[in-house]
């Protein structure tokens, strides 16, 4: 397998000399300009709140422990595991899951209709899955909304068919989050993988296929291993925002409930004004994605040292 | 770091932001003052005008504290925003005498409880937060905060509230009919559950699409304020606008003089500017809310003068602010915000 | 043989995959010619939206606006490509190195961390170095926060090109610039292109991170059209992101008639 795979890694071309300079832009920018402002928040998790937004510099786990544990509503209670943030976080890791299958589930095909265009068209169906997002988000998930909604262009005509009786409950559901979240990332599936599939080279399912593999066999024995790191950067892109957004779920989805985006904006840019809370909890969600990444770090380490 | 530091002041002063003679610096709500009146302020005066705008006053609030002070001369924070900006100390103040047309405010929001005697803001606009209930919908009395808290079968999973924590709460606690600012475990425990149980009949949490449900008809009823559900009913919902016998929120926009103002006196012009009746009046005609200076009847339209929004009807009970309350107190009540959403 | 490229089902997809796209579009286009003010009910055709975008007196801002989002987005795109490009060569030719894994996180930072986050930790950075917020501090945001979206697509793409296409270039005595301009860089476009209209387009979707870093006077078309719901959303939004759409129609209309008599004239 490892023998049809292409992988250009780790034999270099005059690269391994300059990886440095390469990196220097990477390293300046999101150094200077992410990282310390991260440290920063990094640290303003441990700091003591000020009352509506800011910091007092008294170090204290206080949001730590309001995170994690639950003192009853007045503090007087003994503590017992707090199930409410980890409910939340666990809801919007599950709609950022289905969000991101069902952009794979239809990103795939697309991502792989587009790349067996000739190519002179191929420029343009990338424009076209791109365009609408000239749109606002805002603007677009309104407009979304007004589909779907009970007595909207979708619901109406399928009623006056006939082929239901009551309108189809989508807007306020969680499946309307889900909706939101794929509708606001579907691009960040397909051109990933779109740019990975341009490069098979279909002599391979032709070789499959004169060996009597089925279509779907090939797919998933031959094209899937060479185009997976497409798949892996699509659902990274789609995945890890998806886990902090929340307007586009919010306005389908009714924003009955707390997502971690809106619950950490709740903290900065809402009436609680809690910044180390809302700071504790961005670092404990950028753990989480952080261990998840650098076990696919890892793996692309371990592939590329074969 | 030194070399950091003189690169930011590079960049600082390639962005130039010299704040010179002749100008003015807002920070305001996008589209809540009409361009005609700021452009009628700088032919007066030859005072440029620069408008940056902000979405929320929370959001306003968490800039300014992030480091924008210093950058804006006056800002429009709500009524329990301009008591936290000035506990803040984020204000700066003036003396009655500082504005000629001082003696314009209306005499009862001379003294209001956020700002008693009016030191550091002028009224802009006020206006009311209830609900508005669709009539094809529901026919009855609405006129109580039941419509939302305990609502009748034709409206339960048709309702909007507003996705925010200071005026579901109060309206709740109004409800219930106690204070805002309880601390009362019995009482607080009677809204958390109030609101729990109230939840199920609720459809959806949202403030910018408040009229947009209404008009769709997605909701049949929603926690709404009086100007939004003035343009819902101008846009053909039949909404009315319910003064609910419990009481109901009011709320009351305010322009400050932010503290470290680069422009001082030029601010104070413009606060002198928009206590002119016929000047404020143009914003009332331009945003449908109602002016907190005496003497703009003349100006104003005639739709906005009638509107039954506006007006609420003799038997109407007197609104409350939001209150302002302590850190402890509002601890609480942030859990049983974060509670009633989890 | 000529199955292989082709799977059942998957045009499907992609014609569903335009719909689900468009369908709002056509919404939004419709609704910004509704002669009434709202965005939910039709009160017959009008101009008036697009009259009130081009002279109504908010027309300076939102052009201002408009410009100001097209200019970041194009300017924050161009430079985080750039240097994802570089990155991802690092990253896949430069084989192993001390702190592969590390950079690798840090370029997926910008992912990671919630925006509200990013906007409030720098707007305090800002200040605190003395940086008046400006176009500047809004570039310089929208650059960080852009690099990852297209350093992906532009990875996935060079994982898959084998080294011995430059090998044989430099055999052929060309340098190392050469053969990545004339060999590699060809061969990595589709990538390149993908990293870059996904760094655009969320760059010009920004909303939070925006909102805190922009100064006075400065808009970009999510800041203003996110502060205009206060009042309600109006049908002029509606008119201006029609507009937007129209706009980006016309430059790939025009890119492919380029292309087209491009391709004609060398023939």
């Amino acid at each position: 397998m490892a023998g049809l795979t292409p992988s250009g890694q780790g034999n270099g071309s005059g690269y391994r000399r300059i990886v440095a300079p390469l990196l220097l832009p990477t390293w300046l920018m999101i150094g200077i300009f992410l990282v310390l402002p991260v440290l920063l928040m990094a640290i303003y998790s441990f700091l003591t709140k000020e009352f509506r937004g800011g910091v007092i510099w008294d170090f204290t786990l206080a949001s730590y422990d309001q995170f994690f544990l639950n003192r009853g509503l007045f503090g007087d209670e003994p503590p017992v595991i707090e199930w409410t943030y980890i409910t939340i976080f666990w809801r919007s890791i599950w709609q950022a899951a289905v969000a991101t299958l069902i952009c794979l589930a239809i990103g795939f095909p697309t991502a792989w209709f587009i790349a067996t265009r000739p190519p002179r068209s191929r420029a343009i169906w990338l424009f076209l899955i791109t365009i609408p997002y000239w749109v606002n988000l805002l603007i677009r998930t309104v407009s979304l909304k007004f589909l779907i909604r009970d007595n909207g262009p979708l619901n109406e005509p399928l009623m006056a068919l006939g082929l239901i009786t009551d309108p189809l409950p989508l807007v306020n559901t969680n499946l309307a989050v889900q909706l939101g979240l794929f509708y606001s990332y579907l691009p960040f599936m397909v051109l990933p993988i779109y740019a990975a599939v341009e490069r098979y080279n279909f002599a391979l399912s032709e070789a499959a296929a004169d060996l009597y593999a089925s279509r779907w066999v090939t797919l998933w024995e031959i094209v899937l291993p060479v185009v997976k790191p497409g798949i892996i950067a699509g659902c990274i892109l789609v995945f890890v925002p998806s886990l902090g957004a929340f307007l586009a779920p919010d306005l389908l989805g009714g924003a009955k409930t707390f997502m971690i985006g809106s619950l950490i904006d709740e903290q900065f840019r809402g009436s609680q004004g809690n910044w180390p809370f809302g700071a504790a909890a961005a670092m404990i969600l950028m753990t989480l994605v952080l261990i998840v990444l650098m076990f696919y770090a890892r793996a692309q380490a371990r592939e590329g040292a074969r | 770091m030194k070399k950091l530091l003189s690169t930011a002041t590079a960049f600082a002063l390639l962005a130039g932001a010299a704040h010179a003679e002749g100008k003015l610096s807002v920070y305001h709500w996008f589209e809540y003052i009409p361009q005609e009146l700021v452009d009628k302020f700088t032919a007066e005066t030859g005072i440029e005008v620069t408008i940056d705008t902000y979405d929320s006053n929370e959001s306003m609030l968490a800039a300014l504290k992030a480091g924008k002070l210093g950058q804006y001369d006056v800002a429009v924070p709500g009524d329990y925003m301009v008591e936290i900006m000035a506990k803040e100390g984020l204000l700066d103040s003036f003396a009655p005498a500082d504005l000629p047309n001082f003696g314009n405010i209306a005499p009862e929001w001379v003294d209001v409880p956020f700002d008693p005697g009016r030191k550091s803001s002028i009224p802009y606009q006020w206006g009311s937060t209830a609900f508005s209930v669709n009539r094809d919908v529901y026919q009855g009395d609405i006129n109580t905060l039941a419509m939302i808290f305990d609502p009748p079968a034709e409206l339960q999973g048709k309702i909007n509230v507003l996705d925010s924590q200071g005026e579901v709460l109060a309206l709740g606690s109004i409800y219930l009919g106690i204070p805002q600012c309880s601390t009362d475990k019995e009482q607080l425990k009677a809204l958390n559950d109030m609101l729990i149980n109230a939840k199920q009949h609720w459809a959806s949490f949202g403030s910018d699409t408040a009229k947009d449900v209404l008009v769709s008809g997605d909701a049949a009823a929603g926690m709404i304020y009086n100007g939004f559900s003035a343009k819902a009913r101008a846009e053909g919902a039949n909404v009315e606008y319910a003064y609910p016998k419990e009481g109901f929120v009011v709320w009351m926009d305010n322009v400050v003089l932010l503290k470290d103002a680069p422009n001082r006196d030029n601010a104070l012009k413009f606060m002198n500017f928009l206590l002119d009746p016929e000047n404020v009046a143009a914003v009332t005609n331009y945003a449908a809310y109602t002016s907190g200076v005496a003497g703009v009847e003349p100006f104003l339209d005639e739709a906005i003068k009638s509107s039954p929004e506006n007006n609420p009807p003799a038997d109407a009970p007197k609104g409350s602010f939001i209150q302002v309350c302590d850190q402890e107190t509002q601890t609480l009540y942030d859990a049983i915000w974060t509670n009633l959403k989890k | 043989m000529k199955g292989v490229r082709h799977y059942p089902g998957f045009l499907t997809m992609a014609v569903a995959c335009l719909v689900i796209l468009y369908a709002p579009l056509i919404v939004v286009t419709v609704y910004s010619f509704n002669a009434s003010t709202s965005i939910t009910t039709w009160g017959g055709f009008s101009w008036r939206w697009y009259g009130d975008v081009f002279t109504g007196p908010e027309a300076p801002r939102f052009k201002a606006a408009a410009w100001n989002s097209i200019t970041i987005a194009v300017l924050a795109a161009s430079a985080a490509t750039t240097i994802a490009v570089a990155a991802s060569l690092a990253m896949i030719r430069g084989g192993r190195f001390r702190g592969k894994s590390a950079t690798f996180a840090l370029i997926n930072l910008p992912l990671m961390v919630p925006e509200i986050v990013t906007a409030v930790a720098t707007l305090i950075f800002f200040s605190a170095i003395g940086l008046v917020t400006g176009y500047m501090t809004i570039l310089i945001a929208h650059i960080v926060f852009c690099i990852p979206f297209a350093y992906l697509p532009i990875t996935a793409r060079l994982q898959g090109i084998e080294d011995s296409y430059e090998q044989a270039a430099r055999d052929l005595y060309a340098t190392q610039w050469q053969a990545f301009r004339l060999v590699l860089l060809p061969l990595m476009l589709p990538g390149v292109i993908s990293g870059f209209l996904l760094a655009f387009i969320i760059s010009l979707d920004d909303f939070i991170i925006t909102n805190f870093v922009k100064g006075a006077g400065m808009e970009t078309l999510p800041t203003a059209i996110f502060g205009s719901v206060k009042q309600g959303i109006k049908p002029n939004i509606m008119a201006i992101s029609t507009m937007m759409l129209a706009v980006s129609v016309l430059f790939v209309t025009l890119s492919y008639l380029v292309n087209r008599i491009g391709q004609r004239t060398r023939s």
